[in-house]
């Protein structure tokens, strides 16, 4: 009846498991019951759950990579403490639980954080950008959210039901393969990461179409701004690169399911073949999550310089040659594996050509800020933090590049080191700036600035004092991912990094005061006319935060830095121009089609985990019949009377006129 | 307007022309562009998937493991047959696409029924040669030839039967609701699909088959 699901699933023998999901259980239920009793749940299933608004989609994006950030750091602490104590000893986590725990580290973080926390703030601004009322396919847009939420749902439940896999955050085989990991924590990894990227391919889908289709009148390709390019070229890279992942994944369960043998050591299965498959996908990964960062970075120096961007055309050829370059480099994932002195050296060298138009980025940065008159507002600081650590990252990658030098750091700390310095100081930290730049547009309030200066101060040191002790103990020859060492010359460094963890600790926790302490005061942080920062770009030209239709009347744009330019011709005429004619306004119809998919997607996850094949079936039934509802709905659209459209308009255009008068009045 | 305009493009649905309201997504572009567009993306990232399956079948393709190889198993008159299937289906689909322009009842469901017909018989005859082999003793157990074999021949199978499904689905749809403009937009996507499953059979029957079985 419920396949290989009994109570043996439950790790009740297991304090830390336990705890720690009992914690997380009540806390979920506390927040049902709390959305419960107040009454709230009509209004989060009618304004968020149902929304196929690209803003609220990007918000629950956001918010799920931020609530997945504290699960996949909770793991972090517990490593660096495992790694502090187990000197000698067994330390306070078994090995099955320590393999475990990093695997679901870097699982998280890549699947569940980085990459929702790029695409919620990709979906929230790139329509508003491109000055559109929203993306090209808005339901298709809550599909692609819900089933990434499944994913993250599936990758959580193996916590308390079952475990997850122990092979890291890439399902080596034969490791993986079913003779050597006889339990359901690879297929918790499996089937978790398919349903969710089917979720990230859709969005993939949904962002290329609408940059490439979708842009109001005069948005000319090379006036987008950078985020946009930047966009294009990560959702380009999605599509190209996901269904890769789809189909290795689906390879390895066909080997773990049916008895094929494609990565096994039997009947001719071709281990290396799952490593270059992985990372045909992989690499491109690491540039699917960088990529946005990178847009995020040129649209804050860029504002906060009050210039605009230097070099615009080299940056946009800078990005699309990324976006070509690392799909050819796959291979230094893999040096030591025997391709032979030739391969390797190749792969080496354009592994290093693509530095080239990095440096080229980070040199136009630097340019845009050189002469500007520069605001160090907190997304500024958290763009410096980022070219110094990306740069040192991108360096320790260079040398690594090198492959007799891999030959040595393969495998070690000093790769983990690299990573999380290109990850945290990259990716990581362009999530921080996006959140903090654009937070006050999503909301209408600005983020308490002394905080986020704070948090920003803790984290960059924090890091620092983490990860240069394992570029150390790398070069000393300490190996990724062990669960106790007997060297007593690494324990010192192993002690500094634990310490670092805490003070990023430190950093997250003031994160967390901020936004409760930025909301309490939101009256005093409050954005009134939309443009907070002094923008350049669309996103700023409408109200914080925007109306369900982004603009009253589409911005007709007529050269770069869009929005800066009717700026200017407003400050010189000194009015904001005559009020446009409004009309009636189509939007998309609110749809809980996404949802229930996911629904189904997640009990369908759970049935193949534990191999319960009548509640596939079910579920499969389910989701197909939930498509067939959508598609027979007779209103697909909602319209916004005129008299509406006028209303919200003008109350933002009257306080975006104040701000004009008083602008002239202190020059 | 001529069935052959309607077949090559020139679709009489615009309806942001007549209305004076704003849409929601589109400045400049028509919905039907958009979908169109976005659908293309979607089966280029199908591709892409299918290449991987390729890269692998053309990896493994000589690891029999003692055990049967293309060249003892392929039937390519059974394969020829299918090919004529898919082919022709592909070839009524198109009908079914101008029967929908046009607004001709009997022509679209006439066509569709012909798609669905020859598309099943390509999925039956495929399920019988996989389960001729399975019954030989050259299941996708066997070695790892073979894995890779029924892996890229059953997606791309598994992709037609999902395919049939749709398309049922679409005659239902036009008989429930007519002709109405996403119904169209959404024939359209169906009969890319249709088209995309047959450029990847006809590589497929070349890499596989044809090279499979001249070793």
């Amino acid at each position: 009846m419920l396949g290989k699901l009994t109570w043996d699933a439950i790790p009740f023998d297991q304090p830390i498991p336990m705890i720690a999901s009992g914690v997380v259980a009540l806390g979920i239920l506390a927040m049902l019951g709390w959305v419960v009793i107040r009454g709230h749940l009509p209004y989060l299933w009618r304004e968020w759950i149902t929304s196929v608004d690209h803003k609220r989609i990007g918000v629950m994006y956001t918010l799920l990579a931020m609530v997945m950030l504290l699960r996949g750091f909770a793991d972090a602490l517990m490593m660096r403490m495992q790694q502090s104590i187990a000197f000698h000893s067994q330390g306070f986590l078994p090995p099955e639980h320590y393999d475990q725990i990093f695997s679901a580290h870097g699982t998280i973080m890549i699947f569940f954080v980085a990459m929702p926390f790029m695409i919620g703030l990709m979906n929230f601004v790139v329509p508003l950008q491109l000055g559109v009322r929203d993306v090209a396919f808005p339901t298709l847009n809550s599909v692609g959210f819900w089933l990434t939420a499944t994913g993250a749902l599936l990758v959580n439940i193996s916590l308390v039901i079952g475990e997850f896999a122990r092979n890291g955050w890439l399902p080596y085989p034969p490791l993986s393969e079913l003779a050597y990991s006889p339990g359901v924590g690879v297929d918790y990894y499996l089937w978790s990461l398919e349903i969710s990227g089917v979720g990230t391919l859709v969005a993939g889908i949904n962002l290329v179409t609408t940059v490439l289709k979708v842009r109001t009148k005069g948005m000319n390709y090379l006036r987008m701004p950078m985020f946009c390019w930047t966009t294009l070229a990560t959702n380009l890279l999605i599509v190209a690169a996901f269904p890769i992942l789809t189909a290795t994944l689906a390879m390895l369960l066909l080997d773990r399911y049916l008895g094929f043998h494609f990565f096994t050591n039997e009947a001719g299965g071709n281990v290396m073949m799952f490593v270059n498959l992985i990372w045909a996908w992989g690499h491109p990964e690491v540039y699917i999550l960088v990529l946005p960062a990178f847009g995020i970075f040129s649209e804050v120096i860029s504002t906060f310089s009050g210039k605009p961007l230097f070099g615009y055309r080299s940056m946009v050829a800078a990005t699309m040659a990324i976006c070509i370059l690392s799909f050819m480099v796959w291979l230094h994932h893999f040096f030591t594996m025997g391709a032979g002195a030739d391969v390797n050296a190749i792969f080496g060298i354009a592994t290093m050509i693509i530095a080239v138009p990095t440096g080229v980025k980070v040199f136009n940065w630097l340019f845009t800020m050189y002469g500007g008159r520069i605001r160090f507002s907190v997304p500024v600081l958290w763009s410096i933090g980022f070219m110094v650590t990306f740069v040192l990252g991108g360096m320790t990658g260079v040398l690594m590049a090198v492959p007799p030098a891999d030959f040595v750091l393969h495998n070690s700390l000093f790769l983990v080191a690299h990573f999380h310095n290109v990850i945290i100081g990259g990716v990581l930290f362009g999530a921080f700036a996006g959140y903090t730049y654009w937070f006050p547009k999503a909301f209408g309030f600005r983020l308490h600035e002394g905080l986020g200066r704070a948090a920003f101060w803790f984290w960059i040191i924090g890091f620092y004092v983490a990860f240069m002790p394992l570029y150390v103990l790398g070069l000393m020859g300490m190996t990724r991912r062990m669960q106790h060492y007997d060297v007593p010359d690494w324990r010192p460094w192993l002690l500094i990094a634990a310490v670092g963890a805490a003070i990023i600790l430190a950093g997250i926790i003031l994160q967390i005061v901020q936004l409760a302490v930025s909301i309490r005061r939101r009256d005093a942080l409050r954005d009134e006319t939309g443009d907070p920062w002094d923008g350049r770009s669309l996103e700023w030209a409408t109200s914080s935060p925007p109306p369900a239709f982004n603009f009253a009347v589409l911005p007709h744009v007529e050269g770069g830095d869009a929005y800066w330019t009717m700026k200017q011709r407003a400050r010189r005429q000194g009015n904001l121009g005559e009020e446009p004619n409004y009309t009636d306004i189509e939007m998309p119809r609110n749809s809980p089609t996404g949802f229930i998919c996911a629904f189904f997607a997640t009990f369908m996850g759970f049935a193949l985990i534990w191999h319960i094949w009548w509640m596939v079936a079910l579920s499969a039934l389910g989701a197909y019949a939930t498509f067939v509802v959508f598609a027979w709905r007779d209103r697909v659209e909602d319209i916004i009377p005129a008299e509406e459209v006028a209303r919200i308009d003008r109350a933002n255009r009257s306080a975006r006129g104040e701000a004009l008068v008083h602008m002239q009045a202190t020059p | 307007m001529s069935a052959f305009q309607a077949a090559i493009g020139h679709d009489r649905e615009w309806p942001d022309r007549q209305h004076p309201v704003a849409h929601a997504a589109h400045g400049q572009v028509s919905k039907r562009i958009i979908v169109g567009y976005g659908f293309w993306i979607f089966l280029l990232s199908d591709i892409v998937m299918f290449s991987a399956f390729f890269a692998s079948y053309a990896v493994l393709v000589g690891q029999t493991a003692g055990g049967p190889s293309g060249r003892e198993l392929f039937d390519l008159r059974n394969t020829g047959i299918q090919t004529a299937c898919l082919l022709l289906s592909t070839f009524a689909c198109g009908l079914a696409s101008i029967g929908v322009q046009t607004r001709r009842g009997s022509w679209f469901y006439g066509a569709m029924a012909a798609t669905f017909m020859l598309g099943a018989a390509f999925v039956g005859l495929e399920a019988r040669e996989f389960a001729g082999l399975v019954a030989r003793g050259a299941g996708p157990t066997r070695s790892a030839f073979l894995s890779a074999f029924f892996t890229l021949v059953g997606c791309h199978g598994l992709h037609v039967t999902v395919g049939l499904l749709w398309l049922l689905t679409m005659m239902a749809q036009v008989f429930a609701k007519g002709y109405r403009a996403d119904i169209l937009r959404r024939m359209l996507c169906f009969s890319l699909f249709w088209h995309t499953l047959d450029i990847i059979w006809v590589a497929l029957f070349t890499v596989v088959y044809l090279m499979g079985a001249g070793q």
